[in-house]
């Protein structure tokens, strides 16, 4: 029962949203397909937020190595979660000064706010400008040019390098725009390449995901493919 | 030199990187800009526009990415705002509102005091379900969205009125950072609804993926730090006014650090390259 409720809900919903999607009488049904995901997309985060504190209450209890940090984990995630369903410092709306809880949780000047503006802001961008330098790391490691394949893709990283920068555009400043050369400016050679190539490249990736997810799906929905269910272990 | 260079130590590419990202935000170096064909399609979409016309903006994408999306996301509410469109505002990333606000207080707050929330604009904040929201407000927009950002009730909102579904707006502009994102809009709006007409600017890494997509479903693509410096460029010369704000130029500001960093990474594969034949001739590598 545990696995064959999880196998009929799976199918009936991927028949309707492929029926609704082919016939217009039907295209009711995928829309409360859709509204019922969206709910339950809603309430995963309660479970990921149970799934977080299972899994790093357990790291503390076990003092496995790095514990501490699952401390600090737990503690900014409950600290946020407090200040964010608790409202606290949020004025109540003028349209309802008398419900305290009527405000905006986004308002200015609110511990939430704060916390949004001066640490989580200053860490994700971080941490995502962090990207730059083992980018460079990794150019100064890996980049060989050992063969004809990797001559070439050192070749086209340099000509979309500097296309999209000025650098590409004063390089060749030198070909007039009107010249039977012009399509030689690494600016154009820089679209060329985006326009050409990696279209080319990328239609030809995108089908073969597109038929993979296709059969993929079918065997999930036909129940013939039920690995998603976990071997049923806990 | 060749054995320094052979076993350099990480720490000096990073501050390299450091070196070369730091000088030209300090001195603010700038480059002019030459708006390619892809960004004039986006400005030109837009203009074909007229007052009045809603316009779809969903912002999905966050903090992390705001540094190389941010630009391109404060000049289109620019365009817009200038050219009188109805903004609504949604995202489909939970922090994404917050970029929303943000948008709406630098630009529309500050430089358009005269628009109206609710009238001339609205932010129909995050709703959770990623492919699945697009899904449903494609054909029934207040089966999820019965309030704003706000808590406001849709029926209270003049300028939803008569907007039942995202098939009732003139353009989408999305502004992705991944998933979900402009990969999602032209799946599950674009392709089965052809008439809706859709402009993207993604992140670097996402925009090879959205090539095949131009210009069926997509006309017009804004990719990275460079699609919005140009994009800038044209808006400001046709709006800008003689003097517009620095802050209506922060792609232009950001392609400077790029510039040099891009130089320097090529400086570096091709240092790391002239030690590899070295070691070769030298028989240290196989």
């Amino acid at each position: 029962m545990k696995r064959l409720i999880p196998l009929w809900i799976t199918a009936i919903a991927g028949v309707v949203m492929i029926v609704s999607y082919f016939i217009p009488f039907t295209q009711g049904w995928g829309e409360d397909a859709g509204i019922y995901f969206d709910i339950l997309a809603a309430i995963a985060f309660i479970l990921g937020g149970g799934n977080i504190l299972k899994i790093h209450l357990k790291k503390i209890s076990d003092r496995v190595a790095g514990w501490g940090y699952s401390v600090i984990l737990l503690t900014a995630f409950l600290a946020t979660l407090f200040i964010g369903l608790g409202k606290i410092g949020v004025h109540p709306n003028p349209q309802y000064p008398g419900y305290t809880w009527s405000g905006y949780y986004r308002q200015m000047d609110t511990p939430f706010w704060w916390l949004y503006e001066y640490v989580f802001k200053p860490l994700t961008a971080t941490m995502f400008a962090m990207l730059a330098f083992y980018i460079a790391s990794a150019a100064f490691r890996a980049f060989r040019a050992k063969n004809i394949e990797a001559v070439l893709l050192l070749g086209t990283a340099f000509i979309i390098l500097l296309g999209r920068t000025f650098a590409g555009v004063w390089l060749t400043s030198g070909i007039p725009d009107d010249s039977a050369f012009a399509g030689l400016k690494i600016e154009n050679l820089s679209v060329y390449i985006m326009q050409v190539f990696n279209t080319a490249g990328n239609r030809a990736i995108m089908i073969g995901i597109a038929l993979g997810i296709a059969s993929t799906s079918l065997k999930v929905i036909l129940g013939v493919d039920r690995s998603w269910l976990g071997s049923g272990e806990e | 030199m060749y054995e320094f260079l052979k076993n350099l130590d990480r720490r000096w590419i990073f501050l390299l990187m450091f070196v070369s990202v730091a000088i030209p935000v300090l001195f603010e170096l700038t480059f002019p800009e030459k708006a390619t064909g892809l960004a004039k399609a986006v400005f030109d979409e837009i203009e074909a526009l007229d007052p009045g016309d809603k316009v779809l903006m969903a912002w999905d994408f966050d903090p992390a990415s705001e540094g190389e999306l941010g630009p391109m996301a404060t000049a289109f509410t620019y365009h817009c705002a200038t050219k009188g469109l109805k903004m609504y505002y949604m995202s489909l990333w939970p922090v994404g509102p917050q970029m929303v606000d943000d948008n709406i207080a630098n630009v529309i707050n500050a430089d358009f005091p005269d628009l109206e929330y609710g009238v001339d604009y609205v932010n129909l904040g995050y709703k959770s379900g990623y492919e699945g929201v697009i899904k449903v407000i494609v054909t029934d927009l207040r089966a999820l969205y019965t309030t704003d950002a706000h808590g406001t009730s849709v029926r209270d909102i003049p300028m939803m009125r008569g907007v039942e579904s995202i098939q009732h707006m003139d353009l989408i502009i999305n502004v992705s950072a991944g998933y979900a994102g402009t990969p999602e809009w032209v799946l599950f709006a674009v392709t089965p609804y052809p008439d809706l007409r859709m402009v993207a600017g993604v992140t670097g890494v996402q925009a090879p993926m959205l090539y095949p997509y131009i210009p069926e479903q997509i006309p017009g693509l804004l990719g990275a730090i460079k699609g919005a410096a140009e994009y800038e460029k044209l808006v400001m010369d046709a709006y800008g006014g003689p003097d517009p704000p620095r802050k209506y130029f922060k792609g232009k500001l950001r392609m400077g650090p790029q510039l040099v960093a891009h130089i320097m990474i090529i400086c570096l594969i091709i240092v790391a390259n002239l030690v590899y034949f070295t070691g070769k001739r030298r028989g240290e590598v196989s």
